[in-house]
């Protein structure tokens, strides 16, 4: 049906789907100024509730609805014991992430290895028939659909509208927003929470699309969002770049061993996001990235500088206080 | 327009920042709020700007008392403030952080907002990129981007806290045209908050003086700087008689001391300690005293001169070294550089301990801070934390936890913030170990204090020092003439 490049791709933008929502809505958190840790026990709590309401009610909007929820309610416990409770939110999301995976696999367990619904294909009309293109970008499910136009909403607003400054400017700098006139604790609740609820929908798209059904090898996939919202510096785009470029190594990887052409054990490929986020954050902080710019021709240097230059939010797991 | 503050009170746990003070400010004119650091200005123009609630007293513009919630509400009233440290965010480019914050709908409008910013940028000549971002600009640029902002909100009255720290002379220059063509032309009110008289003698009409939290009097600009001085560290009071130690062998040389620090330098001091000797280091902050007493402790090396204690070379010594041969440093900042919020007054003693053994005999740790509890006369338990005692406590702890027999004590501000009983208890220790032979060198800002209890006196102004050898000589109008940098 597909050739091999095709199939591969299709293959790439399917799995990354879930990576690019969780990181996603893992940057909207940060960027309102809170780190939400929880997101790998989450997604499994997620994907194993978005399995069972599906199997059990046979709605798939309640099932979406449902994991969506888990994920809101996981990060409001960590606004609230963070913001309200003054803890430590590094701390809370850490419990969390355990908590909330270990509860999946025991929720989970009655309905482990079940045959798991699946959202149905939806191929855009016309779109599909592009040769080359149709089968990699327009015959998915509405899920997946919905990660490839997430990134440029998140983009839009967060650079193109006031609410995406006043977004940028509680995380970076609550004192100015306050003195500016933002309600910054309310909006950091909103934000976190709305954060929370596409990785519960990132946890769905596992479950009911990627990984049909519930199994534990989800552990980990969370991990790897949450690096890679650090690997692409807290900007969309690059977190977008990061998922596919992350979720492709690793289907070339998986490829290359079943043709034997290399023997290159699956773990190394897993341990590449870590390898480069580091790396990516010794760039970002270095002074490498001005080397970079003076290199450049004067008349691409602000290009390349705006394309380059970014920082963690700076109130990124503060607590915001009117004195 | 006529903006009053009325009884303005607040307090911070124990510290009364801010005691019954009522100001006024008239559009045309420009103010200062002077005072040295701690003395209350900032929470004062915090207050009257909406970013803090004062605890009682009101805030009146023309005849209508004002319920300051938030910073917005005072804009809408046409008080705008200009923070310390900007408050603005350096990510963002020039032009978002000028509409950030602004009233409008979903989507901004750019252009209009670039048109407004070109305006005002125009009309005082500041060179304000929209496209640049912020953490490219120098602080004087990120002020008149401050600036702009609150001007294009109308706002009539302009508080500036500490503008002039950390921006160069050219950037001051137009900083201050600036002012003064607001309160010329527009008739706006500018308020400066300082501690800077050569500032407030060059830009301001009326300067009300704040010290200790309460406001102690206001002259018109300009006056003699000396009365400014007065006004700030209060009246030199008698020097009372106390018996003279003896000076002994000299303990600390410092000779042409250049010390390079962020904002000013210091140059070419030398000073010569005996042991039982008390100097005291007078100054405005931030006039190179404290760069020198950090000197002297080790923190901060000098890049030319030398230092020696009992003729030993220690120029290059680091902290350690110094702390070994006697020689032991009391910051101003107790809580943040001095003791160790959290930890009991045990577990203080504990760590000052030093034993082969790398357990902790707690039974002992226990009954020797007891000891030192009652000997130092400390209210609180050996398993009080610390920051549960008071200002005065806390001091005397820090200095029951300095060994015997120290060569060299430095102390940063000892009483700021005390009561006159805890400053006095303070001082009887320290003169305890005067007497046991220890050099003292303290930094204050109450002249009183320094003629009292210093045998000799070091003046600094500007990164450069005088020296004083007779305190009992030094009348007020002289010192205050030192200090302000009148030879």
């Amino acid at each position: 049906m597909f050739s091999g490049l095709e199939s591969t791709l299709r293959g790439i933008i399917r799995s990354a789907a879930p990576i690019v929502i969780a990181g996603q809505g893992e940057l909207i958190t940060e960027r309102a100024g809170v780190i939400n840790l929880a997101l790998d026990g989450t997604i499994m709590l997620s994907a194993m509730t978005a399995h069972v309401v599906a199997r059990e009610t046979g709605s798939l909007p309640q099932a979406i609805l449902a994991a969506m929820l888990v994920g809101a309610a996981v990060v409001f416990v960590v606004v609230v014991s963070s913001i309200g409770l003054r803890l430590n939110q590094v701390a809370v999301g850490f419990v969390l992430t355990v908590l909330c995976a270990d509860l999946a696999i025991f929720l989970g367990k009655p309905h482990f290895n079940r045959p798991g619904t699946e959202i149905p294909t939806m191929p855009i009309p016309l779109l599909e028939d592009i040769p080359f293109f149709g089968p990699v970008l327009f015959r998915h499910n509405l899920l997946i659909y919905f990660s490839l136009i997430l990134t440029l909403l998140v983009w839009f607003y967060i650079y193109r509208t006031r609410p995406g400054l006043t977004l940028r400017s509680i995380g970076e700098q609550p004192e100015a927003a306050f003195v500016r006139g933002t309600p910054v604790n309310p909006l950091r609740y909103a934000y976190a929470l709305l954060g929370g609820a596409l990785v519960g929908l990132a946890g769905a798209t596992y479950s009911l699309s990627v990984k049909l059904g519930w199994k534990e090898d989800l552990s980990g996939e969370g991990w790897i969002a949450l690096a890679i919202v650090i690997f692409g510096l807290w900007v969309p785009s690059r977190v977008a770049l990061g998922a596919y470029l992350i979720v492709g190594l690793r289907s070339i990887a998986i490829d290359l061993q079943d043709s034997d052409v290399i023997d290159l054990p699956a773990q190394i490929v897993n341990m590449l996001p870590w390898f480069l986020m580091i790396l990516t954050l010794l760039f970002a902080t270095s002074g490498a990235l001005e080397k970079v710019v003076r290199f450049t021709p004067d008349r691409f240097k602000p290009a390349v500088r705006r394309f380059l230059r970014a920082a963690p939010p700076r109130a990124l797991g503060t607590t915001f206080e009117k004195h | 327009m006529l903006v009053e503050l009325q009884n303005i009170s607040k307090t911070f746990g124990r510290v009364r920042a801010n005691q019954d003070i009522s100001l006024k400010f008239e559009g045309g004119h420009i103010y200062a709020i002077l005072g040295e650091n701690g003395a209350g200005k900032s929470t004062l123009m915090k207050i009257m700007s909406g970013y803090q609630s004062a605890d009682r007293g009101q805030i009146v513009v023309d005849g209508q008392a004002l319920d300051l919630k938030a910073p917005t509400d005072a804009i809408a009233h046409g008080i705008g403030m200009l923070y310390q440290d900007p408050l603005d965010f350096p990510p963002f480019t020039i032009l978002e952080n000028f509409i950030a914050g602004r009233p409008g709908g979903i989507f901004p409008d750019r252009a209009a907002a670039r048109q407004q910013l070109a305006a005002i940028t125009e009309r005082f000549g500041f060179g304000l990129d929209p496209n640049r971002y912020v953490d490219t600009l120098t602080i004087g640029e990120r002020q008149q981007l401050e600036i702009v902002r609150l001007l294009s909100l109308n706002v009539r009255v302009l508080v500036l806290d500490e503008p002039t720290t950390g921006i160069s002379a050219e950037q001051k220059t137009i900083l201050f045209n600036v002012l003064k063509a607001l309160a010329r032309d527009d008739r706006m009110a500018i308020i400066l908050v300082s501690h800077k008289l050569e500032d407030v003698i060059e830009l301001c009409d009326l300067a009300y003086v704040l010290r200790r939290g309460r406001f102690v009097g206001e002259k018109t600009v300009p006056c003699p700087i000396s009365e400014l001085v007065a006004l700030m560290f209060g009246k030199v009071v008698e020097r009372q008689n106390r018996p003279n130690v003896m000076c002994g062998d000299s303990v600390l040389t410092v000779e042409a001391v250049r010390i390079a620090a962020q904002r000013l330098t210091v140059e070419n001091v030398s000073l010569r300690v005996c042991s039982s000797e008390v100097i005291g280091l007078a100054g405005l902050d931030g006039s190179g005293q404290g760069e020198f007493i950090r000197a002297c402790a080790g923190l901060f090396p000098p890049q030319s001169g030398t230092i020696k204690l009992n003729g030993r070379s220690m120029t290059r010594a680091s902290y350690h070294d110094f702390s070994q041969a006697g020689v032991a440093f009391l910051p101003a900042g107790r809580m943040e550089e001095g003791l160790i919020k959290g930890m009991t007054l045990t577990e203080h003693f504990a760590l000052t301990q030093r034993s082969p053994r790398p357990w902790i005999n707690w039974f002992e740790a226990r009954q020797i801070t007891a000891e030192r509890i009652k000997n130092f006369n400390v209210k609180g338990r050996p398993g009080s934390p610390i920051q549960t005692l008071s200002g005065g406590n806390q001091q005397r702890f820090a200095l029951s936890l300095l060994r015997q027999n120290l060569k060299v004590l430095l102390l940063e501000h000892p009483t700021r913030g005390l009561d006159v009983e805890s400053a006095n208890t303070i001082w009887e220790q320290l003169l305890k170990r005067r007497e046991q032979g220890t050099a003292i060198i303290f930094i204050s800002a109450e002249l009183d204090e320094i003629v009292s209890y210093s045998d000799r006196i070091l003046v600094f102004f500007g990164g450069r020092a005088t020296m004083v050898d007779d305190p009992a000589e030094m009348t007020a109008d002289r010192l205050g003439e030192l200090i302000g940098g009148r030879e």
